[in-house]
């Protein structure tokens, strides 16, 4: 076995390689570039090398620097991670040149699954189903209707020089298809001045599957069953799952042994991921296979309890697989959540910064759950424009998919996160999503049910009764230990009542408390009652508590007469008034958000070093419009809300006062 | 017997109603509430005692004799806040539009001299039209005998005022000498002279809200100290408020159970300093993070925001916080913030609060904005609060202190007990390219040897050992564990007696 092996990457991915070669007994070393000086991988290695500046075509995936680092460190083995060098063969040429073991597959493999026509025929070759589709001459209409029917409607027609949907339609049946070739046929002509036409099985209701496979490289091999990675954005994966709450046993083993078979055939040599897409009938055909390990490894791992980072390291090292095929189990559910420094309330623009507060929920093992959390980041680190905006990703393991995603709820409750915006209520608002509970979700999950994007969730009554019962109790809790201060007149003590009123998102609860040693009961108007036990005290920024026998998990902020409350997605004001001040409190005029001014103004007297937009330039909230030097600091400032730059007063160089007009908005 | 008992019933009933239920519901409708009500969410529940509820005024002139309802347009007393006495005085919009008489101001003044007496803080709500004019000059005797009892209460027992209405001409001179202006939006505006006198006089055409609203007094004049969205909301904070402040100045302040382990480190803090030392960095991060259970009630958020001041728990016990912002200005010390943070010093002195000053100052704002505004005494006067406030002060320098800013901000030779700074720290007479183009001045035209010299500097004095060696730093301690070594900085000191010579009064530059 290796005595020291490289991590060629960073982030979580990097840290999740070191706990893996650590385990082993393997000496690792990290790479880092400027930004990530200070980075979690480089805390976490045995050694580090600094390897360039901080964008990444200057440091993580310059070939000759990472050599450097191998040569300098002696490392005898080298871990891509996933993008990066990962699939890039000469990286794997050039460790192969001087003798360093790539813990990824053969050079071949990775030639021969990167380019998309040589997969898709090596895949077809393998007895691996792929999409049908024809492309070719197609002399005329009743040659697309025959071609179309061996294909099996429904079809896609589409012009071969096309893109972005032009001269593209779907073809139901002859007529349909008769019909789409000729207009597909015309509109390339006079869009691209190119008439062929490219017939292919339209897929409907897709979803996107995708099967683990690892070899060995002396013929071993297994397919550790399937992912749902259906849950995506822009085609960026958002929550995954294993297995799939779709396929049946027979459609896994179909799926796993096209998938294994395709390994097989390009001689594959460690863990790697063949990509489905599968139909509403369950047809599934070959899109992709990835030549490395996939960032949503973890839930393969915890429904099979094989850690597929190890895997890797022992066959580079040219050991056999210790399995087969048999002793691979697929043991309860997992999901994985990714969280992205992407703020869902704009648009989901990444959002960078410092992480001011930065709390996991704790990861635990047990026989009924587990939760895992692979991060590279911590409290007081820094997000970086520089790479990928993901910074953790949370998985819960449990014996069923219902509670794989209770536990996930509670998970993604307990998470704190501050200093950045970040996607925690919108993966908590995809657990309660009744299509995902149900399993029912295509790769256009998202893009259907939020169309406008993401507004933030509405709480059922249920929700909100448990919720207001806790609040309550935790103000009354607070109430008394304001009532302990100090210099009170003797015998005149205030006395904290147990009445109280609860506001939260429009509604209002009425509810009388009786407190003992265990918790508080507290009582509504209607006669029902709710029992809360908490360790809760005045100022935690988190509230874990048990109402009526289930968890109910609250970020819990500070508002004048209540509390700012954080849960299931959901951002709330909570008051907790007496009932005097409540009816006092009604009298109170709802104000309308003050109307922010459609300028921007100099905040300070300052020099402007950079202006970040153009006239005309539509920007989204909090995007940075320009920076202001004063004192020799820079200050970037940043757009209030959405808007389109009508005008700019100023530019670099201009010395400006306090509110002189930088830009005007429309 | 029943009867009689029945007739202070019914004269009780009269006297709530103020200035009729039509007056009750127009000031509703305008988003107020009335003088009772506030006095109910300002106090502890029931425990408002009520003096003068009968007193009505006594003029004759101009018909006054016909109305005479009891009160006479303020409701004063006093109760609890959390069990402990304040005294309170509340005016009542619906009775003469809350205007001051001879009476009004009488029963003001009584519950001022009580609470002098028994040495609890006075809390005014303020919402009048002004002088009773049909009382002429008792009303102005009524209003000089109010701010007679200001000044000589100051610095003795806490006022505080908030602004729940109109309040304008001699009214506003009342609040301004009490220790905290509270307004409420869009409900509230201060100012000497309304937007009629000002057109009539110079023409200028500006609105109530424009000449004295919440914004303005918070944001460009500092005349008030915040400004909360309602009556309800002002009141909840004016409590929060109460807790942190002792009762009078022989008092030390209050103490409350905390939930927060004083050990707490926060590993966070050693990656606050940015490594580009021209990089901002917010200083409220290091205040929630040090302070009990995150809280902080900030004093003058809105204005002069490159000086931060507010108070913090640690342990339990109030401590007053004054800080540089290096998110605005870089922190720089200039005309608005030496005085806001000069006023929050010398509050936290006259009323035994510790002082704990964080320091990341590259110096005074340089300019011709600020010598002809008088930058020279209005920076004296930081100086000033500081080198004369014989209360606990700690303070931590966390990156630069430059330049004579450092010897204001709570330095060793002002009397600061302990005095740490963070590895980060940067303890030198200016920048180290300013030092450098001075020292070398010879050398200005060479590049490379002015930036050899500049490297020579930051390595001698671009950290806080070159002060630490001459005794001017205390000690040098890692950024996380500020909240441990601060806490039990202030709680070595809870027995520290300093007192200044014997003097009439000082002569702070005003």
């Amino acid at each position: 076995m290796f005595k020291k092996i490289l991590i060629a990457n960073r982030g979580e991915i990097a840290c999740r390689v070191i706990k893996s070669a650590r385990n082993m007994g393997i000496k690792t070393v990290a790479i880092y570039s400027d930004a990530d000086r200070d980075a979690l991988h480089v805390r976490m290695a045995d050694e580090a090398v600094h390897i360039g500046p901080a964008p990444a075509n200057q440091s993580y995936i310059v070939i000759d620097n990472v050599m450097k680092a191998i040569r300098d460190t002696g490392a005898e083995a080298v871990h891509p991670g996933y993008g990066f060098l990962s699939e890039n063969p000469k990286f794997a040429e050039a460790l192969e040149a001087e003798g360093v073991a790539f813990v990824g597959p053969p050079k071949g493999a990775i030639e021969a699954m990167g380019d998309k026509i040589t997969s898709k025929k090596l895949a077809q070759e393998a007895g691996v189903s792929t999409v049908p589709g024809v492309m070719g001459l197609i002399e005329d209409a009743e040659e697309a209707v025959k071609i179309s029917r061996e294909i099996g409607y429904p079809v896609m027609i589409k012009a071969s020089a096309g893109g972005g949907g032009k001269g593209m339609r779907i073809a139901w049946d002859d007529d349909e298809a008769r019909e789409g070739f000729q207009s597909s046929k015309n509109e390339a002509a006079s869009s691209f001045g190119d008439d062929r036409i490219f017939i292919e099985k339209f897929v409907t209701q897709p979803r996107h599957i995708e099967i683990q496979v690892l070899c060995d490289s002396h013929g071993g091999g297994v397919y550790l069953h399937e992912r749902e990675c259906s849950i995506q954005r822009r085609n960026q994966k958002v929550i995954e799952e294993a297995p799939s709450p779709f396929l049946d046993a027979d459609t896994r083993k179909a799926m796993g042994e096209q998938a294994l078979a395709l390994a097989h055939a390009v001689d594959y040599a460690s863990a790697g991921t063949v990509e489905f897409i599968v139909d509403g009938d369950k047809n599934f055909y070959f899109l992709e296979m990835n030549t490395r390990l996939q960032v949503e490894h973890p839930v393969t791992e915890l429904i099979t309890g094989v850690d597929l980072v190890e895997q890797m390291i022992r066959v580079a090292a040219g050991e056999k697989l210790p399995f087969t095929q048999e002793d691979i189990a697929l043991n309860g559910w997992a999901i994985e959540s990714r969280l992205y420094a992407e703020d869902p309330y704009r648009g989901f623009l990444p959002s960078i910064g410092r992480l001011t507060r930065y709390r996991p929920p704790q990861e635990t093992v047990s026989d009924t759950a587990k939760v895992r959390n692979d991060t590279g980041v911590f409290e007081g680190g820094e997000i970086s424009m520089y790479y990928d905006p993901m910074i953790a990703k949370l998985c819960t393991w449990a014996p069923t998919r219902a509670q794989a995603i209770e536990e996930m709820r509670v998970a993604l409750d307990s998470f704190e996160v501050e200093g950045i915006g970040h996607n925690l209520p919108f993966l908590s608002a995809v657990m309660d999503h009744p299509k995902f509970v149900a399993g029912e979700m295509t790769t256009a999950f998202i893009a259907e049910e939020y169309p406008d994007g993401f507004n933030g969730v509405t709480l059922p009554e249920d929700d909100l009764r448990r919720i207001a019962a806790a609040a309550a109790a935790m103000h009354r809790v607070g109430e008394i230990r304001r009532a302990r201060i100090s210099g009170r007149m003797d015998n005149h003590e205030r006395h904290v009542g147990r009445d109280w009123v609860v506001t939260l998102q429009g509604e209002r609860f009425a509810v009388s408390i009786d407190a003992d040693h265990e918790g508080a009961s507290v009582n509504f108007e209607d006669g029902t009652q709710m029992r809360v036990a908490s360790d809760w005290t005045p100022g935690n920024p988190l509230a874990v508590l048990d109402v009526d026998g289930a968890p109910l998990v609250l970020k819990v902020g500070k508002i004048s007469g209540g509390f700012h409350l954080r849960t299931r997605g959901a951002d709330l004001k909570c008051h907790v008034r007496t009932p005097r001040q409540a009816e006092l409190a009604a009298l109170m005029p709802e104000k309308e958000a003050a109307d922010t001014s459609k300028l921007l103004l100099c905040p300070m007297p300052g020099l402007i070093v950079k202006v970040d937009v153009a006239e005309g330039d539509e920007v989204q909230e909090g995007q940075a419009l320009c920076t202001v030097e004063a004192m020799k600091m820079e200050n970037i400032l940043r757009a209030e809300r959405r808007g389109v730059v009508a005008k700019i007063n100023a530019g670099a160089g201009d010395s400006l006062g306090v509110d002189d007009v930088i830009m005007e908005f429309e | 017997m029943k009867d009689i008992l029945q007739e202070l019933e019914n004269r009780r009933e009269q006297a709530r109603l103020g200035g009729g239920q039509k007056r009750i519901d127009a000031q509703h409708g305008r988003g107020k509430l009335i003088a009772r009500e506030r006095i109910e969410l300002l106090l502890d529940e029931g425990t408002f005692e009520e003096f003068d509820m009968f007193v009505a005024h006594r003029c004759t002139d101009f018909g006054m004799e016909e109305q005479r309802p009891y009160g006479d347009g303020v409701v004063t007393g006093w109760g609890t806040v959390n069990g402990r006495m304040v005294y309170v005085f509340s005016q009542d919009f619906t009775v003469f539009g809350g205007s001051l008489s001879a009476t009004h101001a009488q029963k003001i003044c009584k519950i001022m001299d009580m609470a002098m007496q028994n040495g609890a803080p006075v809390v005014g709500l303020n919402d009048s039209g002004g002088a009773r004019i049909q009382e002429g000059v008792d009303s102005l005797a009524g209003y000089a005998e109010v701010f007679q009892r200001n000044i000589m209460a100051s610095g003795v027992i806490p006022q505080i005022s908030v602004i729940m209405g109109p309040c304008a001409g001699g009214a506003v001179y009342s609040p301004a000498m009490t220790d905290f202006i509270f307004m409420v939006k869009d409900s509230s505006y201060m100012f000497v002279t309304g937007p009629d006198v000002v057109k009539t006089v110079t023409n200028e055409v500006v609105t109530a809200e424009e000449l004295g609203g919440a914004s303005t007094h918070t944001k460009k004049s500092s005349v008030a100290d915040a400004a909360f969205e309602n009556d309800v909301e002002a009141l909840a904070e004016v409590r929060r408020l109460i807790d942190l402040l002792p009762l009078n100045n022989q008092e030390k302040p209050p103490v409350r159970p905390f939930f927060d382990d004083p050990d707490r480190a926060e590993p966070s803090l050693d990656t606050l300093i940015p490594d580009n030392p021209n990089m901002p960095y917010d200083m409220k991060e290091l205040i929630h993070k040090i302070a009990d259970e995150g809280d902080f009630y900030e004093i003058q958020e809105d204005f002069a925001k490159n000086i931060i001041t507010g108070f913090i728990r640690l342990e339990g016990r109030t401590v007053g916080v004054v800080a540089n912002q290096p998110m605005v200005l870089a922190g720089c010390l200039d005309i608005d913030s030496s005085r806001k943070a000069a006023r929050f010093v010398r509050f936290c002195d006259a009323f035994e609060i510790p002082i704990l000053t964080f320091v990341d100052v590259p110096g005074f704002l340089p300019g011709t904005g600020q010598e002809l505004g008088g930058v020279i005494k209005h920076g004296a006067k930081l100086l000033f609060a500081y080198g004369e406030a014989t209360v606990p002060k700690v303070t931590v320098i966390t990156r630069k202190a430059y330049g004579g800013a450092y010897d204001v901000m709570a330095s060793k030779h002002l009397r600061g007990d302990f005095n740490y700074a963070w590895p980060t720290a940067e303890i030198a007479v200016m920048g180290a390219k300013g030092a450098t183009e001075i020292i070398h001045r010879a050398d200005l035209g060479d590049e490379e040897k002015i930036a050899s010299h500049t490297a020579d500097y930051e390595a001698r004095f671009a950290n806080p050992f070159v002060a630490a060696e001459r005794g001017f730093i205390d000690e040098v301690i890692q950024p996380r564990s500020t909240r441990k070594r601060v806490a039990r900085a202030f709680a070595a000191l809870r027995g520290k007696k300093l007192s200044n010579p014997w003097k009439k009064h000082d002569n702070i530059p005003l």
